[in-house]
């Protein structure tokens, strides 16, 4: 992720990042509080003052049939169409935004 | 006012990106995939507990495999060669991965520990993750399917606490049944975690020490295999491109 953000940021001649925005799915298997701790380990150069913006999404699960919602907590298929349930959103591990100042 | 986004600070930008953190990790799990799959291995993440069972059932497969299937294992820990040894010791080619203290597999290693191994005479690549049923499953190794052995004195919970893990699952199965009449644990109630966790639940019991069950984990491998074999025969991809 590091890399990523120092590659934008040169490509737009950046003297600061200020912000990143991470997105952590529920089922991502990465404990946010973790992810922050790791990052104060590898924060320098231009990333040195930035801050992470932490972005939480629960487990989103539906019907791939009938497009109805399933609860997630409760059995993993439809009751309607008896299919299996798909998993809509709730587990990325995605760096959505960069918030740096150019001269 | 800032013409890049309209923030009013005329030296901040703000960049609107979608990258996957684990994409390097996902990139060279991409490469992995195309060369087992294109070179007709099919590969199993075999991940669990420290001491769920991993390593007996891989013994009781090798046994159940001899002479029909030719398979190899790598097998990962954080220390010690020992789970390949006692692979070695029924005959299938085995390599350790020591991760130090790394709790998990990544791709890299895995890409690195085929380097040094004959994957391309296997029928079956067994990766044996880490004991540990947390961190393996965020990382994509580049195998065809995920299993997660699960022993019967680890309670029937388990799938609850752990859903990341179970949710990656293609297959659970359940260790050490033999030992099912000592104990309080109810299968139901394991099935009945797994169907709140796993959106296609499918859980074999299994004793590595008896053979309950080795017969049915045979079948459900070769049917899994049989299935992924021609579509990824027909995509297979240059076996004679450099590796760096």
């Amino acid at each position: 992720m590091v890399d990523r953000v120092e590659k934008e940021a040169r490509e737009r001649h950046a003297v600061a990042v200020h912000r990143l925005g991470v997105r952590l799915g529920a089922l991502s298997g990465v404990e946010p509080e973790l992810f922050a701790a790791a990052f104060t380990l590898v924060r320098q150069g231009l990333l040195q003052d930035a801050v992470l913006d932490l972005r939480r999404s629960e487990a989103v699960w539906s019907c791939p049939e009938c497009a109805s919602a399933i609860p997630a907590g409760g059995v993993l298929r439809c009751p309607a169409c008896g299919v299996p349930a798909k998993l809509v959103s709730g587990d990325e591990i995605l760096l959505e935004q960069i918030e740096m100042e150019v001269p | 006012m800032c013409d890049s986004c309209g923030c009013g600070d005329p030296n901040l930008v703000s960049v609107e990106v979608h990258d996957k953190i684990l994409s390097v990790n996902d990139r060279t799990a991409g490469h992995n995939r195309e060369h087992l799959a294109g070179g007709g291995v099919f590969a199993v993440n075999l991940m669990g507990s420290p001491g769920a069972g991993k390593t007996a059932v891989l013994e009781a497969t090798a046994r159940g495999l001899a002479g029909k299937r030719r398979l190899g294992v790598i097998a990962g820990d954080l220390e010690t060669e020992r789970d390949a040894d006692r692979l070695r010791a029924v005959g299938v080619p085995a390599a350790a991965i020591t991760t130090g203290s790394a709790c998990h597999l990544d791709a890299e290693m895995v890409h690195k520990a085929l380097h040094q191994f004959p994957w391309r005479e296997l029928d079956y690549l067994f990766v044996e993750n880490v004991g540990n049923l947390v961190c393996p499953a965020v990382y994509d190794l580049g195998q065809a399917v995920n299993v997660v052995a699960l022993s019967v004195t680890e309670g029937e919970d388990k799938p609850l606490k752990y859903p990341v893990m179970f949710r990656k699952a293609d297959l659970v199965l359940l260790t050490k049944t033999d030992l099912l009449p000592y104990l309080d644990v109810k299968v139901e109630a394991i099935e009945e975690a797994l169907a709140r966790t796993m959106p296609r639940p499918q859980l074999l019991k299994l004793s590595a020490r008896t053979g309950e069950g080795v017969a049915e984990w045979l079948a459900w491998l070769e049917e899994r295999r049989a299935a992924l074999s021609p579509a990824a025969r027909a995509q297979a991809p240059n076996q004679g491109h450099q590796h760096a």
